[in-house]
């Protein structure tokens, strides 16, 4: 037996998975990381400089350029913090404090994210109603549809107090407001995704349903809703990302006492900009997590359904 | 059993019409004109004028027969067809389809419909789909099992049972069609170039293999296309049509090939000689329109 029929035919499984991985997108993605994480530290150095440099002039001090450029990537509250600086935050924060103290991301975390779920949930509902009326009702359609649409045009930071302020005089604090907000905001693309996803089965489609002279709400439940599934998942996996920025958006004009808003607004009120960037990265590992939850849902939808896999 | 199935479908009031779904009149022979066409007009308003889909149609059909309409595209085959099955609306005439009007035939489902595309639902497995008109008649599972098993052996799909359209052939598609189409035995089984969009050799093989299902089952078959050889192949009756206005202007016997038919038949001199025919029916209809 030659080498070249060892490496060529018997190569173990695993180390071959393991070449393709490489050949495929491992290299891509790597090196796009690298690369932002090397311009946000030029980005963290050219931003913190005069910071720097101002405060050791201040403080009467001369320092060498190295020396100054160590500094831009060890302050306290740096204009832009560097990368290991969040990563440090982030590890005291999550791991190093307990759940249940106000201190732990993890905590805010799940506050914003209790209001999302909710709020998704609401959102979807509303959303997936609206869309049945408009593809059922023809006049829905014209009346509805100018105020779902205008609805998006306000601002949400516009609108968002006043829901606050509304539910709050009349009794309602907390977690609901915000979800309204979420809910307010996530409803239009399960609306829009979810009427283009109703309307879509062909001509043959439905005439075949009126061949078996099938009533309405059989060719709801056996043709549109199934068909428009694969709408709904692209309408939802936006949802549940605008769903969180809402909850986020609600957290911010209560003067807000806990969630990811509050610790945005806090850590910007004393200039804590890498507790800000803490946050803004729990947020978006949240949302990377929630999108990856309804994706995994359209997976196990599609297999039941007999999608062809990509 | 298949008695006790046929009552049930007929629970929206009729009475001898069913009679007929029964096997045992098989290859019909009876007189009765299963449709009757009497100066039938349908007339589209496009933007540019009213089109004439259908002028002053006369069209009997007996039972048992195999009829396929052929014809240029825009001679109002497929119109006619769809309104036989009350999908399109008539502006003048009186259709008839069991006795009844089209809408009413469609209420009491008398009639299967395989359209140009197979049409299956791409979230339901082969089996869902051929049980999917008797689930909307609200058939029960066990009997539902029955009958798409029944169907799916006809149609030669056993063993695909459970395998999604995405992974069958578009002939294996077409085929699961026509057994949902006849899933729930109806009299009449109208076919709108269900081969169309197949090749040749495809074609071919389900050619005979439709000849033989509507040998086994008896069904009153109408068929649109526009193949001469698939015309002639298949039909005791060949109806010619012309565009512009879409009316007949030939209605052909076949009947003379007899119905146990083999693609050998197609070297005939009897064959030939109703080709020719159709082929002049079509011609002297383009001639009108020059």
């Amino acid at each position: 037996m030659t080498i070249d029929t060892l490496s060529l035919g018997m190569r173990p499984a695993p180390s071959r998975k393991a070449a393709r991985l490489w050949q495929g997108s491992a290299v891509p993605v790597l090196t796009v990381i690298l690369v932002i994480v090397a311009l946000w530290y030029a980005a963290a150095v050219a931003m913190n400089w005069q910071g720097v440099s101002d405060a050791f002039a201040r403080a009467g001090e001369q320092r060498s350029t190295s020396e100054i450029f160590l500094a831009t990537l060890e302050q306290e509250r740096p204009m832009l913090p560097a990368p290991h600086q969040i990563l440090v935050e982030l590890k005291k924060t999550v791991i190093d404090t307990p759940i249940t103290s106000r201190r732990s991301l993890l905590f805010h975390a799940w506050v914003t994210l209790s209001s999302t779920l909710l709020g998704f949930a609401l959102g979807s509902l509303l959303g997936i109603v609206l869309a049945v009326l408009i593809v059922h009702v023809k006049t829905l359609e014209r009346s509805l549809m100018p105020w779902i649409i205008s609805s998006q045009t306000i601002p949400i930071l516009a609108i968002a107090p006043i829901i606050i302020v509304v539910l709050g005089s009349i009794g309602i604090t907390g977690l609901f407001p915000k979800a309204i907000i979420s809910a307010y905001l996530c409803f239009f693309p399960i609306t829009i995704s979810m009427v283009k996803g109703l309307t879509s089965p062909d001509l043959l489609q439905r005439d075949l349903m009126r061949t078996y002279s099938a009533s309405s709400a059989q060719v709801f439940w056996k043709l549109r809703l199934p068909a428009s599934l694969s709408y709904l998942f692209a309408g939802l996996k936006v949802a549940i990302a605008i769903s969180l920025v809402g909850a986020i958006v609600g957290e911010l004009p209560t003067g807000a006492q806990a969630g990811l808003g509050a610790r945005l607004l806090a850590g910007s009120y004393y200039g804590q900009t890498i507790q800000i960037w803490a946050a803004l990265f729990a947020a978006a590992a949240l949302a990377s997590i929630l999108v990856a939850a309804v994706g995994l849902a359209e997976r196990l939808v599609n297999r039941r359904m007999g999608v062809r896999s990509a | 059993m298949l008695k006790r199935v046929t009552s049930e479908f007929g629970e929206k009031g009729d009475g001898p019409a069913h009679a007929a779904s029964d096997h045992r009149l098989v290859a019909g022979h009876a007189g009765t004109s299963v449709v009757d066409i009497r100066g039938l007009s349908l007339t589209y308003e496009a933007a540019d004028g009213p089109v004439y889909a259908l002028s002053d149609v006369d069209l009997q059909i007996d039972e048992g027969e195999f009829v396929s309409f052929i014809g240029p595209s825009g001679c109002g085959k497929t119109t006619l067809l769809r309104v036989i099955a009350d999908l399109e609306q008539p502006n003048a005439g009186h259709i008839h389809v069991n006795g009844v009007s089209p809408s009413e035939a469609r209420l009491r489902r008398d009639y299967g419909f395989v359209f140009q595309t197979p049409a299956l639902y791409p979230w339901r497995s082969i089996r869902k789909n051929v049980e999917l008109p008797l689930e909307i008649f609200g058939l029960s599972k066990a009997e539902r099992r029955e009958r798409s098993d029944k169907q799916l052996d006809l149609v030669n799909l056993k063993g695909f049972e459970n395998k999604f359209p995405w992974q069958l052939s578009g002939g294996m598609q077409q085929r699961a069609s026509i057994a949902r189409a006849l899933s729930f035995d109806p009299k009449l089984l109208l076919m709108d170039e269900p081969f169309g969009a197949l090749d040749e050799i495809v074609r071919d093989h389900l050619n005979e293999q439709l000849l033989q299902l509507w040998r086994k089952t008896g069904k009153t078959v109408l068929f649109v296309t526009h193949s001469i050889p698939e015309a002639v192949f298949l039909s005791t009756k060949i109806v010619v049509m012309s565009p512009r206005p879409g009316r007949i202007i030939d209605i052909i016997d076949a009947g003379v090939l007899g119905r146990e038919r083999r693609l050998e038949v197609r070297e005939t001199p009897e064959f030939l000689k109703i080709a020719h025919r159709v082929r002049e029916g079509l011609r002297s209809g383009h001639s009108y329109d020059d």
